[in-house]
């Protein structure tokens, strides 16, 4: 499909997060002059104030973007998922240059213009509104400039906390190893981004003190009518997070995941109840979203919870970890462990197939002994979890000539384009069959079983009655091999998540 | 009261005034008596340093005192409200302190706009001010101050102050800035212009030139004290070593061959 094409199929959904990314700038901006102007201008008043305030403005914007979500995540009222989280770290981010930004440009004003301005008579207030701030104007949208081009940057990356606008398709298209989805997103945000840069350079401009002031009434007009969309397009994204009659599915970063929580959003639309979407969550935010009772539901993987979220060390046995964790879950986290959707997402080490067929290897084992001429290609993910990278190669007694870590999605491409020999990939990845790739068997049985389920909170069981029965529905009926095929069907063919679905669940009579 | 009061607009009892300062703290002005009669143009003459644009600041309580008080018709700065206290003032700085956003006619419309008055009245006062100061309003009543010379921007500081028609107008070297040609002409035609309004007027200036042609009274400055206080032309006579300083240099300039 041509770039062309792909737009073209795709631009009411490329509108719509466009749509959601400005009104997210737009607020974060919004709100972020309103409190950085009005503490700039305090900063010029108290002096002992300014270093300790910037100080921590300065901190907040080094703090990289994943990892505020995830502090933000469990607080309350400001926390959570989706648009509010995005907001309150997205305003987080502004505040630095919009205040710095405010304090240069009121304490560059001339002295001699204050003084007068003083021995004039003005009072504080009016010395402030007539001549410091018409005179520090030019520099604070400056200032708001900067901070709208960083906002529009950083917004990309609060698709993972469900948040929406134009990273959901940069986070689809890494996944998918699709070009069109990245490009898409890309471009879009790129775009996006110079408009804000050229618009607030025409109204920096404008502001210039020396040659016309303020706004004439058509402008005004103007600029009302582009705030009052955007305002209510706010007013309506926060009035869906705080309705309470929904249930709430979340999902992580892969297709799979994703997959999993459209079938159950798709099953209980079908039985009338509303369904709030928050797919495509980053690391660890859909755990801490559903303990912090921020979703109602997402789909998992015994061996995770058990090993990632419980902290144990790995163990073989698929039932032992099943009643484990579902026992620990409902005491630490009041969270319910759905019964076995059918079909395990194991680790599936794999290499390049026509490799496998050269030097003859099944297993692991077979393949260790060529490792030290391999380079391995890992996500960070396999490197860092408890039954990941570490135990796997002292276990097969593994030395590899090189150990790249990259994103799990380009492993793929990374291993077939020869540019690494040996990947650890999804057993259910749709791309095994496609890109010639061979799964070496774990014949010393190292990683743990990795069922998938549902968690859900006992409170929201006990809420909505359906999500029971959908789950008791949905318990052994997917086989690994379907799971394969709608993993390939978004992840091969390029189709939409939702319309693979709609097919999957009025196959089976769901 | 006593009976210069009725005369005096401004009065300053014992005033002292010291910066506060690790150690100890930096006087400005160790003990200052003096009173500005109504009607008059007082001159303080002094280098930079001596003290002189502090006392002018003492006046429109840009300061306040540290001990004494300064009496402003009969009430001490620090009763009045400063705002109100103010806007009863006219002041001119050296460079001029415009408001470089605000075209000539509303720098000069200032006070009167924050005094309420109406439009057209305030609109009759800017012209009636600017031709005053010799700038024709049609020119340069829309203009920015960027766009005047040096001379121009400081008669609009000169009729900025006097918008409001305030009782005490006071000048921080107001031709400090300007280039001797200027400030010659500047001079001439303030000295014609005080002469005309009757308005009191306190100016600070370390030009003696300056200070003889526009002072009806002279009081000469050194490191916070008064150490002269009378007419130019007692000054002229004056055995005082300063004030002798300041009419030989003067005396020197006169000299064919002399610096200019």
């Amino acid at each position: 499909m041509t770039f062309w094409q792909f737009l073209q199929l795709n631009w009411p959904e490329l509108f719509r997060l466009v749509r959601e990314h400005i009104v997210l700038v737009f607020s974060a901006i919004l709100i972020a002059v309103m409190i950085g102007v009005p503490a700039g201008i305090a900063l010029t008043r108290y002096r002992a104030l300014r270093g300790p305030v910037l100080g921590l403005a300065n901190v907040m914007q080094t703090i990289p973007s994943l990892a505020l979500f995830g502090f933000l995540i469990p607080l309350p009222f400001i926390g959570g998922i989706g648009t509010r989280t995005a907001l309150v770290a997205l305003v987080l981010y502004s505040l630095l240059p919009i205040i710095r930004n405010t304090v240069t440009g009121i304490l560059g004003v001339e002295p001699s213009v204050r003084e007068a301005a003083v021995a004039m008579g003005m009072t504080t207030g009016q010395v402030l509104r007539q001549v410091e701030l018409p005179l520090a104007i030019g520099v604070i949208v400056t200032g708001i400039r900067v901070a709208t081009v960083i906002a529009v940057g950083v917004t990309t990356i609060a698709a993972a906390v469900g948040a929406g606008g134009l990273g959901v398709y940069i986070f689809r298209g890494l996944r998918q190893y699709d070009n069109n989805l990245l490009l898409a997103g890309a471009i879009s945000a790129a775009v996006l981004a110079l408009a804000a840069d050229f618009l607030l350079g025409l109204l920096e401009k404008r502001f210039r003190f020396d040659t016309k002031r303020g706004f004439t009434r058509v402008q005004k007009l103007a600029i009302v009518a582009v705030l009052l969309p955007v305002g209510f397009g706010l007013w309506y994204s926060l009035e869906g997070v705080s309705s309470s009659g929904r249930v709430r599915i979340g999902s992580k970063d892969f297709t799979e995941s994703a997959l999993l929580a459209e079938i159950v959003a798709q099953m209980l639309e079908k039985r009338g109840i509303s369904v709030e979407r928050s797919f495509e969550l980053g690391g660890n935010l859909p755990h801490e979203a559903l303990v912090s009772g921020q979703l109602d539901l997402y789909p998992e993987y015994t061996g995770t919870s058990f090993t990632a979220i419980l902290q144990h060390t790995p163990v073989n046995d698929p039932r032992a970890v099943y009643e484990q964790v579902k026992r620990e879950y409902a005491e630490k986290f009041k969270v319910e462990v759905s019964p076995p959707l059918g079909f395990e997402n194991t680790f599936a080490i794999l290499v390049r197939g026509a490799e496998a067929r050269r030097l003859n290897l099944k297993t692991i084992s077979e393949a260790a002994p060529h490792t030290s001429q391999w380079r391995a290609g890992f996500g960070q993910d396999f490197m860092s979890r408890a039954d990941g990278y570490a135990g796997f190669s002292k276990t097969y007694a593994l030395r590899f000539a090189e150990v790249r870590e990259m994103d799990l999605s380009l492993t793929y491409i990374a291993l077939s384009s020869g540019q690494v020999d040996l990947i650890a990939a999804n057993s259910t990845e749709g791309r095994i069959t496609t890109l010639d790739l061979a799964q070496l068997s774990d014949d010393r049985r190292y990683f743990p079983p990795y069922e998938a389920i549902y968690l859900v909170r006992q409170d929201s069981l006990a809420r909505v009655p359906a999500l029971g029965e959908v789950l008791s529905k949905l318990g052994n009926a997917i086989s690994t091999g379907e799971m394969r095929k709608l993993n390939f069907e978004v992840d091969g063919n390029k189709r939409d998540t939702k319309e693979v679905v709609r097919e999957w669940v009025k196959a089976r009579g769901l | 009261m006593n009976d210069t009061a009725d005369n005096a607009l401004v009065q300053f009892q014992d005033v002292s005034f010291s910066i506060p300062a690790p150690g100890s703290p930096n006087t400005i002005i160790p003990e200052l008596n003096l009173t500005v009669e109504r009607g008059e143009t007082l001159v303080l003459l002094g280098e930079s340093g001596c003290g002189k644009t502090t006392t002018l600041k003492l006046i429109n309580r840009l300061l306040t005192p540290s001990a004494g008080e300064i009496l402003v018709e009969g009430k001490p700065t620090t009763a009045w409200d400063p705002i109100e206290l103010r806007r009863r003032i006219g002041y001119v700085i050296q460079e001029g302190g415009l408001f470089p956003h605000f075209t000539i006619a509303r720098n000069v419309g200032l006070v009167p706009g924050l005094l309420g008055w109406d439009k057209a009245r305030t609109e009759d006062r800017v012209r009636e001010m600017l031709k005053l100061v010799g700038l024709d309003p049609d020119q340069f009543a829309e203009r920015y101050p960027r766009e005047l010379s040096g001379g121009q921007r400081q008669r609009v500081g000169v009729a900025r102050a006097l918008a409001a028609d305030p009782p005490l107008l006071l000048l921080d070297d107001p031709s400090g800035a300007l280039y001797p040609i200027t400030r010659a002409s500047l001079q001439r035609e303030f000295a014609t212009l005080t002469k005309r309004l009757q308005k009191t007027a306190v100016l600070v200036t370390h030009d003696v030139r300056e200070a003889l042609v526009l002072a009806s009274r002279l009081g000469l400055m050194e490191r916070g004290r008064i150490v002269f206080l009378d007419t130019p032309e007692r000054f002229l006579k004056s055995e005082n070593p300063l004030a002798r300083a300041y009419v030989r240099s003067l005396e020197l300039d006169q000299q064919p061959g002399g610096k200019s």
